[in-house]
């Protein structure tokens, strides 16, 4: 199973690797691990996604709040949650089969940001089964290079 | 005023009230060194870092204090990373302070330059390397906040030598405030209450008592649990000594090399209480046949030893003193309304008969050998139950558990997680230094002493009169002993007959050396060696062919024992 972890940390040299060492040496799958600083000085959030029956992610929740530098540790899959990656993907794009892709970007809500002459870059962001969707479908026509940002999340606010 | 940064970091040593320093000087620390003579505390110059850690992880052992490594940076600090994990394995208080190049050099491979807090990030509660002189007094203050707070731990404070030399206005932080580090210690209440429904439930109930109970400073609440409710007892390794060795109801170690009645007794009891105990793979044998009857209880101030290795019934996540002060409260009121001998009456006559027909034995020998197990008793009867013990690893280690009934708590200390070979000796000096008039002995193997054997010098050096007890049979014991009975008898590089004459070497270290052979000779020598006031070196040849029983084969259930 899945699960999104949000989790915020004292921003301080060290931390991210005290947190990527618990995964490798705990024997914990990492999918993607992102990092960045918060409005609050000092402070970092981290959205880490792992894959984990019920009991290792208990464990990884546990073990995380154990870091003496995690101030929090929430496992998004028990919160409604909003979550989105933004990926680049380079693909192959010949005249004939540009008309198809700029459809699939349209509507798939994407940008294109570079263009060649047999190629487009394209900026897509969207929760993971969007991506995965489109990086399926752009598949076919051969995608040369994809960089992806890992799953940021945040819990939706209270709906009354 | 100002000081320097090795004034303010020695400042903060008495701050903490630090009276031993166990280590080791070189260039990073030099300027540590160069004050350390005008501050009060004591410093003992082991012959190699591993004994300055190990020797600081005894003194916490025995003391429940913080135990002060100092070190120099690079090959220094490498030295210490195996005492570190001892430590860690075992949840002991110690802060290890390393040198560290001049921090414009740090990352450009300097001489004796290492990365210390990334070597030592996976086996410490926490580590830190100061950059600023500012940070100084607050991150040592800090450091050993952590290492005796929560679960006990080691922590590392890397010191760059241009901080060390720099100067700073000195000011002690009385508090310490880490928002991301609150251990809980104070027990959930219906929790409590749900526990001590399950204890007045229960036919046959046990404690399973670990470590966290001595860390905790929970040895009278255990008692007065197990004796006021008629409870047998049973310990993991690191939990000898938190209930006395001699009473009715204890039962021996569980475990890999536990006796048949303890054994026996978690395979058949309705509740276990399982008290700062870990569940680790020695004591737990193969997880799903693990206390198969049972409800289990865990009270524990660390989460993640919740459900980590066994699934249990009911967390308690809290310090052990106060989880179980507050069972005691629970149940005190009421303790007048079950007869709780009559209750577990029957339970208790049950397991006392397995510790009967099964106690802790081996066969008398039909050669002129000692039995190690022999040795051992002696030892305990010499010092009438009332030395500090210390264990290399192996054998020794296992016989020493078995065979000498700890009475009391921080009289035993081994390592117990990590299993560390070389560990005894040093780890006794630190805590012979915590109590020069207390018998301080080290039960080791021919083996083990050889990690550390140079420590002889730190104690003959400072008049520690440690008594190393060598039950040599020749042999990496315990490895022989897996060799004989699962590698088909190949004995592939564990035998050690080339070896030092132990007595020469005690003596060219300025040390007492005895060479004991036939039986005869074992007390008279034993107690001579105990009264002569030097560190000394008991060399017991031993039966090379003995073993450790009972013995649960690695990943068998408990209940399958290899019996003498």
């Amino acid at each position: 199973m899945r699960h999104t972890l949000s989790v915020t940390v004292e921003n301080e040299p060290g931390v991210l690797s005290r947190v990527a060492g618990l995964f490798s040496g705990r024997g914990f799958n990492i999918e993607s691990l992102n990092v960045a600083p918060t409005l609050e000085e000092g402070v970092s959030h981290m959205t880490i996604t792992t894959i984990g029956d019920e009991h290792i992610v208990e464990q990884i929740v546990k073990q995380l709040r154990k870091l003496v530098t995690v101030i929090k540790v929430v496992d998004l899959i028990e919160h409604s949650s909003v979550e989105r990656e933004m990926v680049l993907i380079k693909v192959n794009a010949e005249d004939a089969k540009r008309a198809e892709i700029l459809r699939i970007v349209d509507i798939f809500r994407c940008k294109v940001v570079d263009v060649s002459v047999d190629e487009l870059s394209i900026e897509v962001t969207g929760d993971h089964g969007k991506i995965e969707a489109l990086i399926n479908l752009l598949g076919r026509f051969g995608i040369k290079e994809v960089a992806r940002t890992g799953t940021v999340a945040m819990k939706r606010a209270l709906q009354v | 005023m100002e000081l320097t940064g090795a004034q303010i970091f020695l400042e903060c040593l008495k701050k903490e009230g630090v009276d031993v320093v166990f280590g080791f000087p070189g260039g990073a620390v030099i300027d540590i060194y160069d004050e350390l003579p005008n501050y009060p505390f004591k410093h003992i110059l082991v012959r190699h870092e591993q004994g300055a850690i190990h020797a600081a992880d005894g003194y916490a052992r025995a003391t429940g204090d913080v135990g002060v490594c100092l070190v120099t940076s690079g090959p220094g600090a490498t030295n210490t990373v195996t005492g570190i994990a001892t430590a860690y394995m075992d949840s002991i208080p110690v802060v290890i302070f390393t040198g560290q190049v001049p921090t414009p050099l740090i990352g450009n491979d300097a001489f004796q330059e290492v990365d210390i807090v990334g070597i030592t990030r996976p086996c410490t509660k926490h580590n830190y390397l100061v950059k600023d002189i500012k940070d100084l007094a607050y991150t040592v203050r800090q450091a050993f906040y952590l290492a005796r707070t929560g679960r006990p731990g080691p922590v590392l404070v890397d010191l760059p030598k241009d901080i060390m030399q720099q100067k700073f206005e000195f000011e002690w932080p009385e508090d310490v405030s880490l928002r991301s580090y609150n251990p809980n210690l104070t027990p959930h209440a219906r929790q409590i209450k749900k526990v001590a429904k399950l204890i007045e439930g229960a036919e046959r109930p046990l404690i399973y008592a670990g470590g966290g109970v001595i860390s905790s400073g929970a040895e009278d609440e255990l008692t007065w649990l197990a004796k006021s409710l008629n409870i047998p007892v049973t310990a993991t390794l690191m939990g000898l000594g938190a209930f006395p060795g001699d009473d009715p109801l204890w039962l021996g170690m569980l475990g890999m090399h536990g006796t048949y009645a303890a054994n026996m007794a978690i395979n058949n009891a309705d509740l276990v209480l399982a008290i700062g105990a870990r569940f680790d793979d020695r004591v737990t044998g193969k997880v799903s046949t693990f206390a198969p009857k049972a409800t289990l209880v865990h009270i524990d101030i660390d989460p993640t030893s919740i459900q980590k290795n066994v699934a249990v019934h009911v967390p308690l996540v809290a310090d052990c003193k106060s989880a179980l002060s507050a069972l005691k409260s629970e149940m005190e009121p009421n303790l007048d309304s079950i007869d709780w001998e009559v209750a577990h009456a029957v339970w208790v006559r049950q397991v006392q008969e397995w510790s009967e027909t099964h106690p802790l034995r081996y066969k008398k020998s039909d050669t002129d050998y000692i039995k190690p197990q022999r040795v051992v008793e002696k030892v305990y009867e010499i010092s009438k139950g009332e030395a500090i013990v210390a264990t290399e690893v192996g054998q020794n280690q296992m016989w020493a558990a078995q065979f000498y009934k700890f009475k009391r708590s921080k009289s035993f200390l081994s390592s117990g997680g990590l299993g560390t070979m070389g560990f005894g000796f040093p780890a006794a000096i630190g805590a012979q230094m915590a109590f020069p008039d207390k018998l301080v002995v080290n039960i080791a193997g021919d083996g083990s002493i050889q990690m550390n054997i140079q420590e002889m010098m730190t104690a003959v050096c400072n008049n520690l009169p440690v008594k190393i007890v060598i039950l040599n049979n020749g042999y990496l014991g315990m490895v022989r002993q897996w060799q004989e009975l699962f590698y088909n008898c190949n004995y592939s590089e564990t035998c050690m007959d080339a070896q030092p004459d132990f007595v020469k070497l005690a003596e060219a270290y300025g040390a007492a050396g005895y060479r004991v052979t036939e039986e005869k000779d074992l007390e008279p020598m034993l107690k001579e060696a105990f009264s002569n006031g030097k560190p000394t070196i008991i060399d017991v040849r031993v039966d090379p062919q003995e073993n450790v029983y009972p013995m649960v084969p690695a990943g068998a259930s408990l209940t399958e024992m290899l019996l003498v």
